[in-house]
This record gives C-alpha cells, structure tokens and sequence, in this order.
C-alpha cells in the first residue's frame, strides 16, 4: 500500500506536525496534551484487530487478542479520563475583575 | 467505491481528527471540542477495520470480544478513579497501549509476513525496534502503576544499577538482531522476555517528583511504538497519530525535565529521588503559626498567591483549599494560584485537582506569569508543596535541586506553609524557604488546616 519512502516522508512530516502542533505549552494544557495524546495512540487498536484478523495459530490468536484488548483498553480509558478531565475545566464567571486594574 | 479506498479514506479522516483534536486541545477553551473530534476519529478507523478484507470471518468475533472486554473494563475503572488517582490510571492506559503495540509485532513476526509476501529485513527490523519500546514502555507503566497505587513503597536500589540496565538492553538488542537476521531458535520469546524485563528495571529505582518525567517519557514513546507498527503494517493512521503523539510527548518530556533543570538522562538513571541528600546546613528555625494568626495575615491581605503541591492531593484539600480560596475573595483579596509545571504525580496533575474543585482556569498561572507577582504579595500560601519552593535551588550550589527553576514564594512579603510535620519532602532535601524570617509553619493535615483557616477568616 505504501511505499517505503513515502513512508518515512509521512513519518518525518507526522514528527514534525507534533512539534508544531504544540508550540506553547502553559502549564494549564500539560493535562490536555498528557492525557488526549495518551487516547490518540490507542489507534493502535486498529492495527491489532487487523493483526488478530489474519492470526492463524492458537498462540498468535492468543496473542492478538490480548492486543487488541490492550489496545481497546487504551482507547476507551484514554477517552473516559480525559473527558472527564477536561469537563472540569472553567473560566471564571467574574474573570474580567483582573482585566480591570 | 472500493473497500479498499473506503476504509482508507476513512483512515485519512481519522488522522485529519486527531491531529485538529491535539490542536485544539492546546487551548484551554478548546479542549473539551478537541477530544470529541479525536474520539469520533477513533470510533471511525475502528468500525471501518472491521471490514478489512481478506481477515479470518472466525477471528471477526474473537476481535469484538477483546474489544468489548478491554474497552469495558477500561469504561468502568475510567469512570470511578477519583481525581487523585489520576496519574496511575493514566500510566496504565498508556503502559497497555504500549504492550498492544508489542503484542502486534509479536504476532507479525511469528507469521512473518502478510498478504502472501514475506517481510524484508527492513520490515522485521522496524517491527523489532517497536516491540522493544512498546515492551518497555508497558512493563515500566505497570510499575509506574503499581508505586502511584501504593502497592510498591520503595524503590529498589543498588550499585550496579545501570549496568545491569546497559546488560540487558545489549542482550535484548542482540536477540532482537537474530530475530532479524532469521536465525531460528525460541530468539523471538527471549527477545519479547527481555524488553519487558528491561522496563521493569529502568523504572524500579525511579519515583517520587520524577514520576511526571516518567509518565510523559512512556507516553511519547508508546506513540514512537505505535507509529512504528504503523509502518510495519503499511497504516497510515497508525503511522501519523502514532508518529504526532512521539513528537508531542517528547516536547513535554523535555519540558518537564528542564523544569527541574535536569536531563532527561539524569532523571532516568540518576535514582535522585531517595538517595540521601548533601548541602550546606541551613541556620535558623521554622516558625510555627497558630491558624488564627494565618487567618489574620491572609483576610488582612490584598494579594494572596496559593501554591499548591502533591501533599494537597495525598490530603485531598483542593475543595478545602477553593472553599478557603473564595471565603478570601469575598472579603475583596485577590486570590491567584501558582503551579509549577513538575508539581505532582504526571504533567498537569494539579490543574486537575483544581479544576475538580472547581477552580476557573484563568486564576491558575505557571511558574514565568507568576513569579513577577510575588515581590507585590502580601502572602504566599504554600500548601504540600515542598522542593518547588525550596531558595536552595537559587542559592546552594551544593544542592541537588540547584538551578532548578522555582516558584519565589520568599520574594512575597509573608510565606505561609501547611505542612504535616517537621520532616524533609520526596528528596530528602531540607527547604532554605521554611527558615526565613517570613515565613510561617502551619502543621497539621492540609484539609484540616484548611479547615480552620477557612472558619477563622469568617470570624474575623
């Protein structure tokens, strides 16, 4: 599907796009960026449903279905704590008090 | 339109989600957007692999189960954490995406090809060198776990240390490079054996304050594991989010390490939380407060600045803490709160804690907004927090911490700190800002504390 090279442009591009992405970080967003990158990668989980979907031996079977429940666990974790997270997140109602001196 | 093309551009879609998620999630207002657009992105590349072809129909129903069994329990243990467990839940998460990333490699290998065409060393090189950091990241997240549950109190420690870590990453190496080369035997298993063991190693002699460098570091190197496979199995969406996630934890890794002025070799193989700490002996003694007397000096005040550290959390006192925080505002005291960017368990620890509590962001400010403010303060209201205000750090060459930036609670014209009692903090390091003459000792349990501080400022 894809070619070598085309893989590590995408790759280097990806890396760059991270860095970039995330230019400033205030201390306000290390939870955001911790917590949301961590749910990002559990995409991992697609790649183990396809390695558990061409597994042909019981141990690969086995493997892969530890993966792909590690990976599902990643996925719906990362989402749950980070929504959870981020919903307490407020302004303040009088926030424009400071704006005045 | 083919399956071929329908599942791929919905991969395509899924990583144009993510990575406008992470964007938006640089912004606090936007955060709560960002993570749906990422969660619709995930639940998308999910639903369409169902349908890659060519998969087992048999296997179809073994990947449902995992998913349902994985992702329910995750559903559940996410929803009841409390605030303060945070950090372990995050390092477990993240720890089992890292060993799914190695259970893929692990599965590639022994089939050792895919789509009737047999791996190229590069490939199986690729999927070795993912397997090692996603192996490493999951055993060391599990540790990480177990010290934040509290089930591992201490940290074991030798000479030899990193030696013995050097011996088993060249051993793991070299299984891995038979792995590689094709050279049969059990290589595979050893090799799979001795990743994991080495991240149990690397992260046994690692804890207290350095836990949030440690939590990051497995967190971009899982993505690194993650956009590794990605190239192993010719997925893009693995390979960009995978791939923007290694870049983006690596920038806050840093981040969290400078904010220590360490490197992020020092915190790794140093093993500085617990060894016992040199410096000058300070001269002076602590001065103990009465909460009536705090009280005084804080409603009495024009500008208070909250300092809140992981003692605020083994108490559980930020709802104390806000409740006392408003009881000052309300007699007209500008309240602001100062985190330093290594407070806590994991990056961002204490924004949570303050935001459960109910905190508006936009009173929270980090170490280079802050400090500015300090010499216009009237108190500074230390609370759990210990090294991140320790002057040593600015003046004790000797020190451990010297030249780690911190937050200049001296430099307000009072320091207030609750403290549970006389002892030195994680690092075994005495705290030059408890002897100053401005400074006051509050001793007791932060909530109680907190407690009376906020029925003394109503009565007077």
């Amino acid at each position: 599907m894809i070619d070598g090279f085309v893989a590590l442009y995408i790759f280097m591009l990806a890396a760059f796009v991270g860095y970039e992405v995330i230019s400033r970080v205030p201390v306000i967003l290390h939870t955001p960026l911790m917590s949301g990158s961590n749910f990002i990668h559990g995409i991992v989980l697609v790649g183990a449903m396809v390695a558990l979907g061409f597994a042909e031996t019981s141990l690969e079977k086995a493997i892969g279905f530890i993966g792909v429940m590690l990976a599902s666990a990643n996925a719906v974790g990362g989402y749950v704590v980070t929504e959870r997270m981020l919903e307490m997140f407020k302004r303040s109602k009088d926030g424009d008090k400071e704006a005045e001196e | 339109m083919s399956l071929n093309t329908l599942i791929a551009a919905s991969y395509f879609l899924a990583a144009v989600l993510f990575i406008l998620g992470l964007k938006a999630m640089s912004s606090p207002a936007g955060a709560r957007q960002g993570i749906v657009w990422a969660g619709v992105g995930m639940v998308l590349a999910t639903v369409v692999t169902f349908f890659w072809p060519g998969m087992k129909p048999e296997n179809l129903l073994l990947i449902g189960t995992a998913i349902v069994i994985g992702g329910a329990w995750a559903w559940i243990s996410g929803r009841r954490v409390a605030m303060t467990g945070m950090p372990q839940m995050i390092a477990l998460y993240n720890g089992m995406g890292g060993g799914a990333a190695a259970a893929i490699a692990w599965v590639e290998l022994l089939r050792g090809g895919h789509g009737g065409e047999e791996f190229g060393w590069t490939v199986i090189a690729l999927a070795v060198t993912g397997a090692l950091i996603g192996a490493v990241s999951f055993s060391g997240s599990l540790l990480a776990f177990a010290k934040l549950q509290g089930w591992l109190k201490r940290s074991l420690r030798f000479a030899g240390q990193n030696l013995l870590n050097v011996v088993i990453l060249l051993a793991a190496t070299a299984a891995g490079v038979l792995v590689i080369l094709g050279v049969s035997g059990p290589w595979l298993t050893v090799f799979i054996a001795l990743a994991l063991l080495l991240g149990l190693t690397l992260t046994m002699p690692i804890g207290g304050a350095d836990m949030p460098v440690v939590i990051s570091l497995y967190n971009a190197l899982t993505g690194l594991a993650v956009g590794l496979e990605g190239l192993v199995l010719d997925n893009a969406a693995m390979i960009i989010a995978g791939t923007v996630v290694g870049a983006a934890g690596t920038l806050l890794t840093q981040l969290m390490a400078k904010a220590m002025n360490r490197s992020l070799g020092n915190v790794m193989f140093s093993a500085f939380g617990e060894t016992a700490a040199e410096g000058d002996e300070i001269e002076g003694t602590m001065k103990p407060v009465e909460a009536i007397d705090a009280a005084v000096m804080l409603g009495f005040a024009r500008q208070v600045i909250i300092i809140p550290g992981y003692g605020m959390a083994v108490a559980q006192a930020q709802h104390k803490v806000w409740e006392l925080a408003e009881a000052l505002m309300k007699r007209g005291v500008r309240v602001k709160f100062a985190i330093h960017p290594v407070a806590g368990r994991m990056p961002g620890h204490m924004n949570v804690l303050l935001a459960e509590a109910g905190v508006p962001y936009d009173l929270i400010f980090d170490e280079s907004e802050i400090n500015p403010e300090f010499p216009k303060t009237d108190v500074a209201l230390v609370i759990g927090a210990n090294d991140v205000v320790n002057t040593a750090a600015r003046t004790d060459t000797a020190s451990p911490i010297y030249g780690m930036p911190i937050l200049d609670a001296d430099k307000a014209s009072n320091a207030i700190v609750i403290k549970r009692g006389k002892g030195t903090g994680f690092s075994g390091i005495e705290n030059a800002l408890f002897y100053e003459d401005r400074t006051r000792m509050l001793y007791g349990d932060g909530q109680a504390m907190c407690a009376e501080l906020i029925r003394a400022v109503h009565e007077i």
